[in-house]
């Protein structure tokens, strides 16, 4: 039963990912806006969808692969509920970040590119969000935060 | 009536968000609500005076007044100090041009930030936009490339390669379809001019692209834009829908017969993609892995097409430069530097923000007039200028005028404009260190010097620091630099030792062992 309605939440996703890919195929270079879309998605570039995008824009599965993991940003497993993105550049540095990043690992029990035993928050590093006059910074999801201390991280990750 | 409002500003951009500037709008409205006060609301951008932020303006008889930095809870006590009617508060800090810091800059690609809403046509037409455009499209494609070559604009993404010579490359080079790309992977950290104009003046970069396109014969162009500025996605994304609509992009640019389109294209995360060539393999969809250059973009680009590849404060200068002409331009700055500088004050800065003014003050003016020293009020004992790959440069060369030519001779980089303050709590080791470890994060691969030579470096620097063999290893470290210098294919392997020998050469007392 389980194995036939796991079966059936592949197909569908499998069918959202053509659809997806599908979308942008005839844009100049789609693959980028494509893994986007696929992760805004999922929250990440599931295994089984590097199939379906390398059939609808006739690459090797290997091509697929290799863009994936090439960046950064794109994710093969499933996030937390919610990313948290710590600056480590050096205008960060200049105000304290290595601290905040030992904090913030040590708050959270993991390391980067982890995820909380919990499933709430997972630990990317970034370099650079562009907000270097308002060090350390860090964005949650999709906002930005500066002057970032220990205690206000603390806070935020008990908002959220 | 809409005209009885008061306009109050409150800035919708990253920095002052961070700070606190949504939480700050939203109290202004309640407050407003509350007292029977009949406020308009303008969520402008920022103008780039980021300790001030949240800055909120107060627009009295046409002039406005600025009160900074606001948090939520003191918007009350705005209202009951009557600040809609120019009544004193402690944080008033006067007519906001008057301010100091943006009265002593040359606020030309800057013009309207933070003065606009951005999202506003009108607001950008009522101050000055589009009238570059409107030139552009009444001259031939020679004049154009003439105006921006005479005007001495060069590539303001860090290369400083001179613009029209780039543009008229691709003018002249053979294609049917030819491109203008916007590298807007502003990866570089201590700078933001880029992330700032796309969310406070958006107009003014699709101004810029549409009059490249326009100069060289490109129908399309794209913003290759980095997916950590996900404000400045959202807004570009709204600004070329609105140009769009009113006859700014398309087939038919401000009734010209000339097409030009324009579209975003978010990266993901990858420093090397901010190197052109890396940048266009990036929008092909493929890994972001270095090309052998020749042939040059300009000749063979974007799927082989001749393409611009112009970083965004440098698109954004053109508009001006067509508006007010080459000699405009050209009369600030010094030596072969023309134009303004977009020098971003970061780190350890008492007052962080952009300053754009001509090239040729120094260092100490800008760090210490508008940056009034460090945050922490310790003494500044290194200020790293260019980003990542920029040499940190010691306080005996803070007299160093900012200008291209004077910052080469120091073995140090303007790059991108960005300066990076620390002060003497700094253990420049560790920031010798960072260089390569952030090189072997960011290396694309495929240059051993790079690949490899960043790996090996922070072992020599490890090695060094806990003292083993140390004499022995910094001679290695310094021919390992000199093998990454000198073989690396481009600019990341190439410039990463850059940090690393200056600390050598001005801060050898922390590179030893402890």
């Amino acid at each position: 039963m389980s194995d036939q309605s796991s079966g059936n939440a592949q197909d569908s996703d499998a069918a959202l990912v053509r659809k997806i890919a599908e979308k942008y195929v005839s844009q100049l270079g789609p693959l980028l806006p494509i893994l986007h879309a696929i992760q805004d998605q999922f929250g990440f570039i599931p295994t089984s969808a590097v199939p379906v995008i390398a059939e609808v824009l006739n690459l090797s599965r290997a091509e697929i692969h290799g863009v994936i993991t090439f960046y950064h940003f794109f994710r093969e497993t499933a996030p937390g509920k919610q990313t948290l993105y710590l600056c480590r550049a050096e205008a960060c540095q200049a105000m304290g970040a290595r601290k905040l990043e030992r904090h913030a690992k040590e708050k959270l029990g993991v390391d980067y590119h982890e995820t909380t035993s919990d499933g709430r928050f997972s630990l990317e590093p970034v370099y650079c969000l562009g907000n270097c006059a308002c060090s350390p910074a860090l964005m949650i999801d999709d906002f930005v935060y500066g002057r970032v201390t220990p205690e206000r991280f603390d806070s935020l990750v008990d908002e959220v | 009536m809409a005209e009885d409002r008061v306009k109050v500003f409150v800035p919708r951009e990253t920095a002052a968000r961070s700070l606190g500037s949504e939480d700050v709008a939203l109290a202004i409205e309640q407050v407003a609500l509350e007292r029977g006060e009949s406020v308009a609301l303008v969520r402008n951008g920022s103008r780039g005076l980021f300790w001030l932020e949240p800055l909120v303006e107060v627009e009295i008889d046409g002039v406005r007044h600025a009160f900074g930095p606001i948090s939520a809870d003191e918007v009350n006590s705005l209202f009951e100090a009557g600040f809609l009617d120019g009544g004193n508060h402690p944080k008033g800090l006067g007519p906001t041009e008057e301010l100091p810091y943006l009265a002593e800059q040359n606020r030309l690609t800057f013009a309207r930030a933070g003065i606009t809403d951005p999202l506003s046509l009108d607001s950008y037409r009522v101050h000055g936009g589009y009238e570059g455009l409107e030139k552009a499209v009444k001259l031939d494609c020679e004049a154009i490339v003439d105006i921006v070559t005479e005007s001495g604009l060069r590539g303001r993404g860090g290369a400083a390669f001179p613009t029209g010579i780039k543009w008229r490359t691709v003018l002249t080079a053979d294609g049917e379809q030819k491109y203008v790309t916007c590298n807007a992977d502003e990866g570089d950290s201590g700078t933001f001019a880029d992330r700032l104009v796309m969310e406070s003046d958006p107009f003014v970069l699709i101004e810029g692209m549409t009059i490249a396109g326009i100069a060289v014969g490109a129908t399309e162009g794209y913003i290759y834009l980095r997916t950590e500025y996900p404000l400045a996605i959202e807004i570009m994304n709204q600004a070329i829908k609105l140009a769009e609509s009113a006859g700014y992009l398309g087939v038919d640019v401000m009734g010209s017969g000339k097409t030009f389109c324009l579209e975003v294209r978010e990266a993901a995360g990858a420093y090397i993609c901010g190197e052109e060539t890396s940048m266009l393999e990036s929008l092909e969809g493929k890994r972001g892995v270095i090309r052998y250059r020749p042939p040059l973009p300009a000749i063979k680009g974007f799927f082989g097409a001749p393409t611009i590849v112009n970083n965004v404060i440098t698109l954004s200068s053109v508009p001006i430069i067509l508006a007010r002409g080459a000699q405009y331009y050209k009369d600030y700055g010094s030596g072969r530097s023309r134009g303004t500088l977009t020098a971003q004050l970061a780190g350890n800065v008492k007052r962080g923000g952009l300053v754009e003014i001509g090239f040729g003050k120094t260092l100490r003016e800008i760090v210490e007039g508008f940056g009034g020293g460090t945050a922490t009020g310790r003494p500044i004992r290194a200020i790293q200028a260019g980003g990542p790959l920029g040499a940190y440069v010691h306080p005996s060369q803070f007299d160093t005028p900012l200008d291209y030519e004077a910052f080469a001779e120091l073995g140090a980089m303007i790059g991108h404009g960005g300066l990076v303050v620390f002060d003497d709590t700094v253990d420049m080791g560790e920031q010798a260190r960072f260089a390569m470890e952030f090189c072997s994060i960011e290396s694309c691969g495929k240059c051993t010097p790079c690949r490899i030579g960043s790996i090996r470096g922070v072992e020599v620097i490890d090695r060094i620091l806990s003292g083993v063999d140390e004499s022995a290893n910094l001679v290695l470290l310094r021919e390992l630099c000199d093998t990454m210098v000198a073989g690396s294919l481009c600019a990341l392997g190439g410039m990463a030792p850059f940090p690393v020998l200056s600390v050598m050469d001005h801060f050898p007392e922390d590179l030893q062992a402890r």
